[in-house]
């Protein structure tokens, strides 16, 4: 069990709010992700769910029991940090015992639980080892070990792939989002980047300032982002973002065209432009095409190899349907 | 960056200072070594330049020698005692945030600033007096009979003395110890389960384990050496005479430089096998 319910929660700093009142309801079994851009209060937020930092006012509940005031070792949550960390003297088996250690638990089930968290992590043969000796992966999998052993209602996950290399984040990426359908356990994983949310998430949480901009799915925030900010946090390349004339066109103050959604026309498209620089991926072709009307230049993706250059004239159509539009206060227009 | 060049350039310049170095060593160790085997009592007007190990054998042989050894062992390791755990208790203290930290840091060193000799005399006169010092008075003041420090647990005394002296040091280091540990540690700690107590056994302790190896190491050095607060406050009566000042008194109070020098030489060897040791437990816990 593990449904997580903040109700009207707040965070002052001293006279610097950092979390106006919010709600949110984490389901069990649920991976959330929060996600924004650095200081927008989302560490912060895990923290006040976690119990490392009192909450200014407002209620947080686990599984309906009241869990305002209560100690973090009580709360029944597991954490991982971003530094990991893992207590220098110990070896890695004594690492992830500790919780279990600190529970009073009986040496025979300790070490049952060790050896299947060791197992699931490949971390067996690194169990006497310090964790001064290991790579950032494994330190990284024994902070999770330590975090599994415990069976707890629900992990916390503060920017645990920060400190890894681009390779090794894709891969404890895949292994994370593995052992959440394994152990179906609520988890609740904050980062900044949006790749990550995206491919991992069952429900993001969009923040920005303390304050929620939108819940959903990663395909709901994809599709049908709530304001400009989420529009133009989810997605990458940056979706593209049109004022002035061309959106009074659509009876709106901005809109919004997805890099993707933009296709190349022979001529007489909606915007002609000068090709800028372009990003070869293989797969993909971003290029960056600069708009008499824009000053930011517009990014556009086509699929496979494009015969265009630099300095080549572009013509360019959005697809109809694909087009968002926004309102004078930045709002989604339906 | 080092050529062979600027290599020969840096041991020309700092050979005048090794070379300092040397001679105010070796000098006094070899006339101390010259001297411990010679019958030497200038008051008596004896001076036989060969007398073999008899100084030596005289020396450790003589039932205060033991004693001596034994009290030195007792002064060191209580002052260690309370430096240490007093130190670390400090710096946990000093470590909360508070309201004028800086200046109660620097008050919590100022200790360490005061002369050996200014600081013994202080508590003597001060603290420990039957008649007028401040501790008679809280007696006093509770209808109790002054109790006589420095006549009635004289060692005790003078190792909360040095203890005193030595407190700040052993603080200071164990501060910035305390204030290298992450703080993450310690929550994950907490997040895990760990109540207070437990966090300070498992956590913070074994993460104090090299400060406080340097904190013995560096203090065993200076206390084998403690003179000043012995000479000031009971000149060595009630079993509080070290091996240190059984060498002073066999030197100017039996006037007998060869006996003393016997009892120098032994006390550098007894210092350096205790130094090796210190040594090798501190290389042991910096390796980790």
């Amino acid at each position: 069990m593990g449904r997580i319910t903040l109700e009207k929660v707040q965070k002052k700093f001293g006279e610097v709010e950092v979390i106006p009142p919010l709600d949110l309801t984490i389901e069990d079994g649920e991976f959330v992700v929060f996600v924004g851009p650095s200081g927008c209060g989302k560490s912060t937020l895990l923290r006040l769910i976690a119990g490392l930092e009192d909450v200014t006012g407002g209620e947080i509940r686990i599984d309906g029991q009241p869990a305002t005031n209560l100690p973090p070792a009580k709360r029944g949550l597991a954490m991982v940090f971003q530094s990991y960390a893992l207590y220098p003297h110990m070896s890695v088996r004594k690492n992830i015992a500790f919780p279990l250690k600190m529970a009073n638990m009986p040496v025979e089930e300790q070490n049952r639980r060790i050896e299947t968290a060791a197992k699931a992590l490949n971390l067996t043969d690194y169990l006497d080892r310090r964790p001064g000796q290991l790579s950032g992966g494994q330190r990284q999998r024994v902070a999770i070990g330590r975090a599994i052993v415990r069976e707890p209602s629900a992990f916390l996950f503060d920017e645990p792939l920060s400190n890894l290399d681009a390779a090794l984040r894709v891969g404890m990426r895949l292994e994370i989002s593995e052992l959440h359908k394994k152990l179906e356990t609520t988890m609740i994983y904050v980062t900044h980047d949006q790749v990550e949310a995206m491919t991992m998430a069952d429900k993001i949480v969009v923040l920005r300032a303390g304050h929620i901009e939108q819940v959903g799915t990663p395909l709901e925030l994809y599709h049908t982002p709530r304001n400009l900010f989420v529009a133009g946090f989810i997605g990458s390349p940056k979706m593209n973002i049109i004022g002035g004339e061309t959106a009074a066109r659509h009876d709106a103050m901005h809109i919004g065209i997805r890099p993707e959604h933009m296709d190349i026309v022979e001529s007489g498209g909606s915007f002609v432009g000068k090709v800028g620089v372009a990003e070869h991926l293989g797969s993909d072709t971003f290029f960056h095409v600069h708009l008499a009307e824009m000053d930011e230049p517009m990014t556009v993706r086509a699929t496979g190899e494009v015969g265009l250059r630099y300095g080549d004239t572009i013509h360019l159509t959005p697809q109809a349907d694909k087009i968002h539009r926004f309102d004078k206060k930045g709002l989604r227009i339906a | 960056m080092a050529t062979e060049h600027s290599k020969s350039a840096a041991r020309i310049m700092i050979a005048p200072a090794v070379f300092l170095l040397l001679v105010w060593m070796l000098i006094p160790l070899c006339m101390t070594l010259y001297f411990s085997f010679a019958d030497y009592r200038p008051m008596r007007g004896v001076f036989d330049a060969w007398i073999g190990f008899d100084n030596y054998v005289r020396f450790v042989s003589s039932s205060s020698f033991l004693s001596s050894v034994g009290t030195t062992l007792w002064m060191v390791g209580g002052i260690l005692a309370i430096t240490i755990t007093g130190g670390i208790l400090l710096a946990l203290l000093l470590d909360q945030p508070m309201f004028g930290q800086g200046i109660v840091r620097i008050l919590v060193i100022a200790p360490f600033f005061v002369m050996p000799t200014v600081s013994a005399l202080v508590w003597k006169n001060m603290f420990f007096n039957v008649d007028n010092g401040l501790f008679s008075y809280f007696y006093k003041f509770f209808g109790m009979q002054p109790y006589d420090f420095l006549s009635q647990s004289p060692l005790l005394s003078i190792v909360i003395i040095v203890a005193w002296q030595w407190l700040p040091f052993a603080t200071l280091i164990m501060l910035t110890a305390v204030q290298s540990l992450s703080s993450e540690q310690l929550e994950a700690a907490e997040i895990d389960g760990a109540p207070p107590l437990a966090r300070f056994w498992y956590i913070i302790l074994p993460h104090l384990s090299r400060a406080i190896t340097v904190v013995i190491l560096i203090q065993t050095i200076f206390l084998l050496s403690i003179f000043a607060e012995i000479f000031v406050t009971t000149n060595g009566a009630f079993g509080t005479r070290t091996l240190t000042y059984l060498v002073y008194q066999r030197v100017l109070e039996s006037q007998n430089i060869g006996l003393g020098s016997a009892g120098g030489i032994v006390a550098v060897i007894l210092a350096n096998i205790i130094a090796i040791f210190l040594m090798r437990i501190v290389g042991k816990n910096i390796d980790n």
